[in-house]
Order: structure tokens, then C-alpha cells, then sequence
């Protein structure tokens, strides 16, 4: 299977079909990298540049070694060391990477829409790395692998998404692919944190955590960022936790063989005990792991791969 | 020099007229109406079947970006604009650098605008002072020296106590307040309207209430004055029933939309089109039909354009950093005929109105209009003719229409203003123009 597309700019839009070939494709990869010697020539010859305007490690890393992985040369170029500080726009930045002719862009931008902004004026493959607000494609992509590491389907899976999705662009890629996918999201925030017309996305609005916790079967907890305080969108983050904090005793009545996730960094305390983010129901760590995989998957498609011939590599 | 233009459907709802006829333009004045005439010696005939003679266009919202921001438009490229939109006259808004605060401001504006021809600039001065919020400008000094308005546009007057004072002292003056309303704490920080296509695009929405909740102060602070508000670009539907209830409650409140918001609405933004970014934003499709309601029934007495240049620069930019503004003055007829007209949501009388006599009753002035004897003030256009949006083509100095590359109905020929005949080039680029225009 091959991919028709260019750019990864979101996953509204990616259809049932662009995403399971993407996961198989990622399957293949996540046997690689148990190898020992986890790297194959798929991508030599090809360039990718990690333009990350945002701090970000877990992200920036993941796609490094996926880049690695692959045989493919990179660089990555983060905002305090880029000429953005310098007073240099996007647009200037951009043309002179494009100009060093360069295969792939991984973009992490604070502002939602500045992957689209890119890709509609340069002749490079984008991958959004996560835009202000608005999504997180390849988070969404291997949180479904590390849930399709526990299901056989995601059709008819209750999926639960706590915390600020206001703010969340993983709460938004995350109910795109998971709708697209069959499964049933509903979503537990104070109204402060949850956007308007969230729900004509698909997912369900649910303010109790207590009253849907043991239905779930799976938990995506978001972080709760420190500012969201002093923005008035919460009165005090110890006021959050006494009605959304997944506490473990929380945890324990959630079902047998149901998961709890979380995209990182945790504000242990917070949003989320440290026992239940180490616990047994974490697959946390194993977000992480899958990471790479979906992110070589993603390059290795989007530079015109086939499924069937990403393990001859 | 005399223009006999033959043929043409005259058009002045102000006036009652709507009748194919030939109109004889004399030493700057409408000489003779009728069927047929024919004239001896030194006069230029314009073919004009087919098309539509109005009074010309007046905007009386209209940013020039002269002085200081001359990279963005000057009074000589905006007056050029406004010409080739089939404009006679503009209102400038006074949110230039420095701010148009002062009789000496709105002087420098005129004698700027005198040299590029016809085209009549008025100034609109400041409501305060630097549009600072915090004190008053003079508006009598203003006045006599040409504003024919004030309005701290682009700000809102966020003292209500201030804009109460304004609403009282404008009324020596006889001038209107034109009000940018809006409530900046609610609006904070948004780029686009508040609603599910900002929560899908994740950019941060401003809600239309920060609009109604300004227009709803600033109306009854007419009451509370007897004042004369002006409301600008309403985009909300709660904005036109709020201005509807002002009317019926008997207040000295008029209103206007822009073409945009009669065209677009927020769905429009899925590309993270800079150049449809504005302020107040595109709404939703029930707030569009609200406008064209409002602009049908005369709720909305104007449509203005906002005509509001920023260079490609600072457009080509991610949307949040990218500044709020959208050229209008050459796109507007072709806007209104295709989105509103063709379509039957408005008739083509309800759009001239809305652009002639309806801005001529805010400035408090009589529309001079199709009548032997009047001064010739007349727009000339092809209502069924197309063209091409080329960016590149418009007479401003900026890029940054909402319309780029859309093929528009309704191509402005030429205006007749007195002794002069400017010819449009709209649409001559295009092969698929008929060329009717004789000189």
C-alpha cells in the first residue's frame, strides 16, 4: 500500500484507510527497531530538517531517530538557535531551508496553521509536529498503535479525554483519528477548557469523571498547563484535581484490561497521581517506544513508500 | 467637452429613477435625459447598452494609511482604488501615524487628495485624542477643517463615560459618531470568530457578543444623549436586530456592513487565508443571511467597504501574527452583484442605494443623482460583464484582497464626476471583455 499525499498536516481528513496503512506500515518498523541493528536504508539520500519553534524533546527526538532509523540525513534547528529571534519571518526562514533542497520539514510551531502556511509555499514535504492549538497528527498516530497494542478493533472502544482540550492539540487530532476509526469519544473537562462546537467533531461532552470512569476503556489524561491559572480558566489547579485528577483511587475502579495514556511532559500531582502514571494501567512509556515507529512510517510513506516493501529494506 | 451615453439603464432608487435612456453630460452637469438624443459637434459618444448608469459610489469607511504607513496605500493609490471601484468619494478613517487628531491632519488629508484628481476624500478625525481613549479631540477645529465625522476606528472607545461625553459634544457639530464596537476584554487575543471552525482550525475565537455587547452600550448611550451614532461594520446577526430595535425605539442610529461579510463567511478560513482575516472576523452562514436581511430591509443603511491595506509582507505570515484588515474598494460592486445580486439575495436598486444615497444620509448631505441640472456625479458599469480578480492588477498599493483569482460579475466602466471622465481598467486584462467603451 502507498500513501497519496504530500504533507501530514492534521489528521482531519486522513481516511480509515490512509491510517491502517499507516499503522501496518509502523508495525513493520516496530519489528526493525526490536532488531539489533535497528536502522534500514529506506530513506538515504533523503534530507529532513526538525524545525521546531516551540520547545519540545520528546517530539523533536522521536523524529530524529525516526530519521536515523531510516537512513535518512537530518538537522534540527530549534527556535533559540534559529533566526526567528533575529526578526526573521516564517517565510524568509523557509525559503532558505527549501533552498539548501531539503526532502521533509517537521514543523513545530506555536501558531495553529503555520505547517499549512509552509506547505502551501514551499515544494517540501510537511509534517506538522504539532501547530499552536490545532493538531498533533503523529501523536493521534501512535496513540492508536499503543491502543491497537491492547484491541483488536478500535470500533466501538470508549475512549474518555480529560483535561484542557481547549488547548489541546492532541485532544484534536486524537478525536479526528479515533472517530475516523470507529471508536467513542467523549470528552471530561470544566466547560472553561473544553472550546465551542467541540461536540460537532463527534465526540460526547461529559463534565463528571466520576461518573464515567469505570465505562472507559481508555483514559487519555492531558497536561494541565500552569498558565491556564493565572488566564482565569481555572480557579486553582488543587481545585482541578479534586474533580479531575485521575487519583488512584480513581484508577481502581476503572475496568480490567483498560488503559490509561498521556502524550507527556505529566504534571505529577496535577492531572494525574504519580503511582496511577507508573501504575499498571499506564502505557505511557510504551507511547513513547511506538513513537518512532509511527514517525518513520509516516516519512517512509510520504516520501512514496510501499508497505509491502518497508521490511525488503 | 460633452458625453452622450446612449442607451444605458439608468439607475437612482433615491430618486425613483429606472429607465433605459440616453443622458447628456454639459459642462459638468446632466443637461438632458431622453430617448434618442442626439447632439451636433464636439462631444464623445459612450455605447452603453447593457449597462447600468447609478450615482456614483461613496464609501464612508475607507483606511488611506497616508501618513505613515505609505508602503500600505497613499491618499494617491487609494484615491486611484477608489475610481476604479466606481467611487466618487471616501471617508478615511484617521488610524494613521501620526493619527488624523487635529485640524492641521485633516487639512494636510484634503490639500493630499486635491492634487490626485476628482475624487473627494473626506476625513473622518478622532474621537480622542493619539486615539488614546482618554481624552477628547477637538472636533470643532476638526470640523471646520474638513472631518466630516470622528471615530476612533480599529479601537473601540472602551470609556463609556468618554464616548457618552462624545456622543453629547458631536452634537454641536451636527456630525456623527462612527462607533467600532467592541468589548476588547471578551475579543482578547481572538483572530477569527468564535465558533466550531475556530475550535477545528485551533485558533483562538472572538465571540460575536463582543461585537453586540459594544453595540449595545454604544446605542443606548445614543439614548441616554440624543446623539447620532454611526455603527461600523456589523457582522453579527445580534448586531443588525440590536440597530433594528435602536431604529424602532426612534434613536438617531444608522449602520453598515461590508461586502465581506455579505460574501464570505468563516468556513472560508479553512486554508488559513490571511487575506481573509479581518476585524470584527467572517461569521457563519447565519449571520450572513442576518446582513442580507438587515441590508434588504434598511436596517443597515451602508454598505461600506473597509477598505484596508496592509502589504503582502506583513500579510504572508502565520495567521495569528498576520495584521486584521482586507482590501475593498475595487472589488466591491463585483462582490455585491455576484454574491448577492446574481444569487437573488439582493436586488441591484437595494445594493446602489445602499451605496449612494445611504452613505449620503449619514454625512448628512443631499445625493445629487440622475436629474437634469444636477452636477454630473455618475458611475457607469457592465452589470453582466466578468473579470478576473488579478492581485497584482489593483490600483493599491497593497495585495491583500479577500477575492484573489475569483471571477466577479459586474465591471466598473468609468465615473463621470463634472467636467472629467476616468475610465476603469477593470477587467481589461481579461480577453473576455467585450471592449463597448468608445473614447
Amino acid at each position: 500500500m502507498k500513501l497519496a499525499r504530500k504533507h501530514l498536516l492534521g489528521m482531519e481528513g486522513v481516511s480509515r484507510t490512509e491510517i491502517e496503512t499507516l499503522l501496518n506500515c509502523a508495525e513493520t518498523f516496530k519489528e526493525i527497531l526490536d532488531r539489533k541493528i535497528p536502522k534500514v536504508p529506506s530513506l538515504r539520500g533523503l534530507t529532513a530538517v526538525n524545525l521546531f519553534f516551540e520547545p519540545s524533546t520528546r517530539t523533536r527526538v522521536s523524529f530524529e531517530l525516526a530519521e536515523k532509523r531510516l537512513s535518512a540525513d537530518s538537522v534540527s534547528i530549534s527556535a533559540s538557535t534559529s533566526s526567528s529571534e533575529k526578526g526573521e519571518s516564517l517565510i524568509d526562514t523557509i525559503h532558505n531551508v527549501e533552498a539548501m533542497k531539503v526532502d521533509f520539514l517537521i514543523v513545530r510551531h506555536s501558531a495553529a496553521g503555520a505547517p499549512h502556511f509552509l506547505a502551501s509555499r514551499c515544494d517540501v514535504s510537511v509534517i506538522n509536529a504539532g501547530d499552536g492549538c490545532h493538531e498533533h497528527p503523529t501523536q493521534a498516530l501512535l496513540d492508536l498503535f499503543t491502543i491497537r497494542q491492547h484491541f483488536p478493533t478500535l470500533e466501538g472502544l470508549k475512549v474518555a479525554i480529560l483535561g484542557d482540550i481547549a488547548h489541546s492539540r492532541v485532544a484534536r487530532s486524537n478525536i479526528w483519528a479515533l472517530r475516523t476509526m470507529g471508536a467513542q469519544v467523549t470528552l471530561c473537562a470544566p466547560r472553561t477548557l473544553l472550546p465551542p462546537g467541540i461536540e460537532d467533531l463527534g465526540a460526547k461532552i461529559h463534565p463528571r469523571l466520576d461518573d464515567l470512569i469505570d465505562e472507559m476503556d481508555i483514559i487519555m489524561v492531558l497536561r494541565i498547563q500552569k498558565e491556564r491559572q493565572g488566564e482565569s480558566f481555572l480557579p486553582s489547579s488543587r481545585e482541578y484535581a479534586r474533580h479531575f485528577s485521575l487519583t488512584r483511587s480513581r484508577a481502581d475502579r476503572m475496568k480490567t484490561n483498560s488503559f490509561i495514556m498521556h502524550p507527556g511532559p505529566i504534571n505529577r500531582g496535577i492531572e494525574m497521581a504519580p503511582e496511577v502514571a507508573d501504575g499498571p494501567r499506564s502505557v505511557i512509556l510504551d507511547q513513547v517506544t511506538n513513537g518512532v515507529a509511527v514517525r518513520m512510517a509516516v516519512l517512509y510513506l510520504l516520501a512514496g513508500g510501499e508497505t509491502d516493501h518497508a521490511m525488503a529494506n | 467637452m460633452r458625453w452622450l451615453i446612449k442607451d444605458a439603464r439608468l439607475l437612482d432608487p433615491d430618486h425613483g429613477v429606472d429607465r433605459v435612456a440616453d443622458l447628456l453630460i454639459e459642462k459638468g452637469k446632466i443637461a438632458k435625459i431622453g430617448m434618442g438624443l442626439s447632439v451636433e459637434g464636439d462631444h464623445e459618444v459612450v455605447e452603453a447598452a447593457g449597462m447600468v448608469l447609478s450615482p456614483s459610489f461613496i464609501d464612508i469607511h475607507v483606511h488611506l494609511r497616508e501618513p505613515g504607513r505609505e508602503y500600505a496605500e497613499t491618499i494617491e493609490s487609494g484615491v486611484r482604488a477608489a475610481a476604479a471601484g466606481g467611487f466618487s468619494a471616501v471617508a478615511c478613517m484617521p488610524n494613521t501615524d501620526p493619527p488624523l487628531d487635529n485640524h492641521a491632519m485633516v487639512h494636510y488629508v484634503i490639500d493630499q487628495a486635491l492634487k490626485y484628481g476628482p475624487v473627494e476624500v473626506m476625513p473622518i478625525g478622532c474621537i480622542t485624542r493619539g486615539r488614546a481613549g482618554e481624552r477628547l479631540a477637538e472636533f470643532g477645529e476638526m470640523v471646520d477643517a474638513g472631518a466630516v465625522g470622528v471615530s476612533d476606528d480599529g479601537d473601540p472607545v472602551s470609556d463609556s463615560s468618554l464616548m457618552r461625553r462624545a456622543l453629547e459634544y458631536a452634537q454641536q457639530f451636527d456630525i456623527p459618531i462612527f462607533t467600532h464596537p467592541e468589548d476588547r476584554t471578551l475579543s482578547r487575543n481572538g483572530v477569527m470568530n468564535e465558533g466550531v471552525v475556530s475550535t477545528r482550525l485551533g485558533l483562538k475565537g472572538i465571540p460575536k457578543q463582543a461585537e453586540e455587547i459594544g453595540i449595545a452600550r454604544d446605542i443606548e448611550l445614543t439614548a441616554l444623549t440624543s446623539g447620532r451614532l454611526h455603527v461600523l461594520h456589523v457582522s453579527s446577526a445580534g448586531g443588525v436586530e440590536l440597530v433594528r430595535r435602536a431604529k424602532e425605539r426612534g434613536l438617531n442610529v444608522t449602520a453598515e456592513t461590508a461586502p465581506h461579510y455579505l460574501a464570505l463567511t468563516d468556513e472560508s478560513l479553512a486554508g488559513y487565508d490571511t487575506n481573509r482575516k479581518m476585524n470584527p472576523p467572517l461569521r457563519t452562514s447565519v449571520d450572513r443571511e442576518a446582513l442580507r436581511r438587515g441590508v434588504a430591509e434598511g436596517v443597515l443603511d451602508v454598505i461600506a467597504t473597509d477598505h484596508a491595506p496592509h502589504p503582502v509582507h506583513e500579510k504572508e505570515a502565520e495567521f495569528d501574527s498576520a495584521p486584521f484588515g482586507v482590501l475593498g474598494l475595487e472589488t466591491a460592486l463585483g462582490v455585491l452583484i455576484t454574491h448577492c445580486v446574481r444569487p437573488g439575495h439582493l436586488t441591484l436598486e437595494t445594493v446602489i442605494e445602499r451605496l449612494t444615497a445611504g452613505p449620503s444620509r449619514v454625512l448628512g448631505r443631499e445625493l445629487a443623482g440622475i436629474r437634469e441640472g444636477q452636477k454630473a456625479s455618475l458611475t457607469l458599469f457592465a452589470p453582466d460583464e466578468s473579470w478576473v480578480v488579478d492581485p497584482g492588477r489593483l490600483h493599491s498599493i497593497s495585495r491583500n484582497t479577500a477575492f484573489g483569482q475569483e471571477r466577479l460579475f459586474g465591471v466598473v466602466k468609468a465615473l463621470f464626476l463634472g467636467e472629467e471622465m476616468i475610465p476603469s481598467e477593470q477587467g481589461s486584462s481579461s480577453q473576455d471583455r467585450p471592449a463597448t467603451m468608445v473614447p
